[in-house]
């Protein structure tokens, strides 16, 4: 808006000038602004902007020989293997419920450390214990994947040669059973996601106006009902906005904690498969560049849909959180 | 005062509570502290006792004969300190320049160029496309500049230091610097880059934990092996050996061949040498990742 009066301004001060000549003007007169965009620029473009026109490659049959250009269209064959190879379903539900899972299970976490750090009476303890918290967050999955293995190797791991033996139940073969992963997956994902999330609550608990914890006191009203009718209300915009942002995202899973976690063991493709994994393991191992492309437009399109989606319903909430 | 120590918790309530954080402490130290003593367990343990907190015999062997291989691990090395040191400095530099402009006022294409920004965020032509174009049409397969180029812009952080500029340089200042004399490019260095020393830390605090920690894109575009950085190289290392410990499962449990498996110790020992400056570092810097986070959650 401010933008717009200026340039108003400008174009008052010199009404002569037609809209082009206007343009050049201020194109002349802002180069230097301009010109400090340009090495940004050219990263979006090889980054971002190249790969959205290559989307047309899901319509292709590519092959090497032809190179992308000259290869032959084939509508929307790679589309039609896509639905009918019935890998779809498997991935789609997959991506789709850990994506929920993830959510509520971190976010309820999440939260009650953030509220619990919070009534903590020594504060450097508090401060010790985020310390820990937000450790793995600074982990590559890659190191975490080591981690869960030191755990679930089969003739090693800690959880087989220590703790089943403690219990004197039989070895399991983590990697080969796809019965746990779905818990295993979870566990890992709020080991790694749950102490930085707790973060921007506890922020934002800090930033609770104290009057209101004064006045409940004066009122008699207990721990319980303050975290209940002053904590727990005063986040609520933050929580469902974090919720609804995560919601744009429910079409994506993170390759790593799919792919490295459960080492891309195809035993457990059933509940680890997701529609990054399976668009990796198509286009690298398989090579097959239609049905991987396809799957991967399928993907950005119906995250486009829900980042709009959500979007709205975040404007509808509170607009300043709203991100257009 | 006296009221709000009224509303403290209970000593009980404070010291049950304290209990549970002490176990989520661990929960989030004791897997690092397993690797870190399975890698100087003595191998006799390891095959007596598997993995445990409290090994018989200690050995520093794993990490002797890692280092003893030095080129491989070394090679690697540098090409992590390589990539992140290059992608930082870069990354910094490039978003701050475009988000120096989109956040002036008088700066006419401000909407646009934010659009261009903005729009990457809503839709992306996913992995094959890129793969494609990184590959086919711009030939970075196997080049380093494929492990930097993908990570240099992140959106939602230029969109931050917009935010930081508009909110802390006031149009006063650059107005009088520019009735001075001051070119564009000279008032964003002597005048707005030190008044934003604070998030440019933050934003370069990022950016080292994405670099370095980032295996994806080796996975996707490096192919030989002096090439790929240290996550990557772990990456392999555990894959492979894993790959041959289930396939021996299968072939009937042969003893000869698991026997020459590389040692377990010295996998876990490549983990702890991975990790290790992350984890040295992380405890001195955390306030302001903390600081980064809490202003992207509240206004992006």
């Amino acid at each position: 808006m401010k933008g717009k009066t200026v340039v108003q301004g400008v174009s008052l001060r010199s009404h002569s000038r037609s809209g082009t000549a206007l343009f050049f003007h201020l194109l002349w007169k802002y180069r230097y602004l301009t010109m400090m965009m340009l090495p940004a620029l050219i990263v979006l473009l090889l980054n971002n902007y190249l790969p959205m026109f290559g989307v047309f490659i899901a319509f292709k049959n590519i092959n090497y020989v032809d190179g992308i250009w000259k290869s032959p269209w084939v509508g929307f064959d790679n589309f039609t293997f896509l639905f009918s190879s019935g890998s779809l379903w498997r991935i789609a539900r997959n991506t789709v419920l850990y994506s929920l899972v993830f959510m509520v299970f971190n976010l309820g976490l999440s939260v009650a450390i953030a509220v619990a750090i919070n009534e903590l009476r020594g504060r450097l303890l508090a401060k010790g214990y985020q310390t820990f918290l937000i450790m793995p967050y600074f982990l590559s999955m890659v190191v975490i994947s080591y981690l869960t293995y030191a755990f679930l190797n089969p003739d090693k791991g800690f959880l087989n040669t220590t703790v089943l033996e403690l219990l004197g139940k039989d070895h399991v073969f983590w990697y080969s059973e796809p019965a746990y992963w779905p818990y295993i997956l979870t566990l890992v994902n709020a080991w790694k996601g749950v102490g930085i999330g707790a973060v921007i609550y506890i922020a934002a608990i800090a930033g609770i106006d104290p009057e209101y914890y004064e006045a409940a006191v004066i009122d008699g009203a207990s721990k319980w009902r303050q975290i209940f009718h002053i904590t727990l209300p005063s986040i609520q915009p933050i929580i469902i906005i974090m919720t609804i942002l995560s919601m744009g995202h429910v079409f994506n899973s993170d390759f790593g904690l799919f792919f490295q976690v459960p080492m891309d063991s195809g035993a457990l493709y059933p509940v680890t498969d997701t529609v990054d994994t399976y668009v990796y393991r198509v286009l690298m191992q398989m090579n097959d560049i239609g049905m991987s492309s396809a799957a991967a437009l399928v993907q950005s399109i119906l995250g486009f849909i829900m980042v709009i989606l959500t979007n709205s319903a975040v404007r509808k909430i509170n607009k300043d959180q709203a991100l257009f | 005062m006296s009221s709000r120590r009224e509303n403290k918790i209970t000593p009980l309530t404070n010291a049950v509570l304290n209990a549970g954080f002490i176990l989520l402490s661990l929960a989030c130290v004791l897997p690092v502290i397993l690797v870190i003593i399975v890698s100087i367990t003595h191998n006799d343990s390891l095959l007596d006792r598997g993995y445990s907190f409290i090994p018989e015999k200690f050995s520093w062997i794993a990490y002797e004969s890692l280092f003893k291989d030095y080129s491989t691990i070394l090679g690697a090395y540098a090409v992590s300190i390589g990539v992140t040191i290059a992608g930082t400095i870069l990354s910094v530099i490039f978003m701050a320049l475009y988000a120096y402009p989109i956040s002036r006022q008088d700066y006419p294409f401000r909407g646009i160029f934010t659009f261009i920004l903005f729009f990457t965020m809503l839709f992306s032509g996913g992995i094959v496309s890129k793969y494609i174009v990184f590959t086919q049409t711009i030939g970075l397969l196997d080049s380093y500049a494929a492990l930097i180029l993908p990570l240099l812009i992140v959106p939602f952080n230029v969109i931050i230091m917009r935010t930081f500029f508009q909110s802390t340089i006031h149009p006063a200042l650059i107005e009088s610097a520019r009735i001075d004399g001051g070119g564009e490019l000279l008032i964003f260095i002597r005048i707005v880059l030190p008044l934003s020393l604070p998030v440019m830390a933050t934003m370069a605090l990022l950016s080292t934990i994405v670099f370095w920690n980032d295996w994806f894109n080796a996975l996707m575009f490096i192919r030989t092996e002096d090439k790929y950085p240290l996550q990557y190289l772990m990456m392999r290392v555990l894959n492979d050996v894993q790959f041959m410990r289930a396939n021996v499962q299968l072939a009937a449990q042969n003893p000869q061949m698991m026997s020459d498996l590389p040692n377990e110790s010295l996998q876990m020992a490549m983990a702890v040498v991975g990790m290790g400056p992350i984890l040295l570092v992380y405890p001195f810097f955390q306030k302001y990742f903390v600081k980064g986070l809490t202003v992207g959650a509240v206004k992006g």
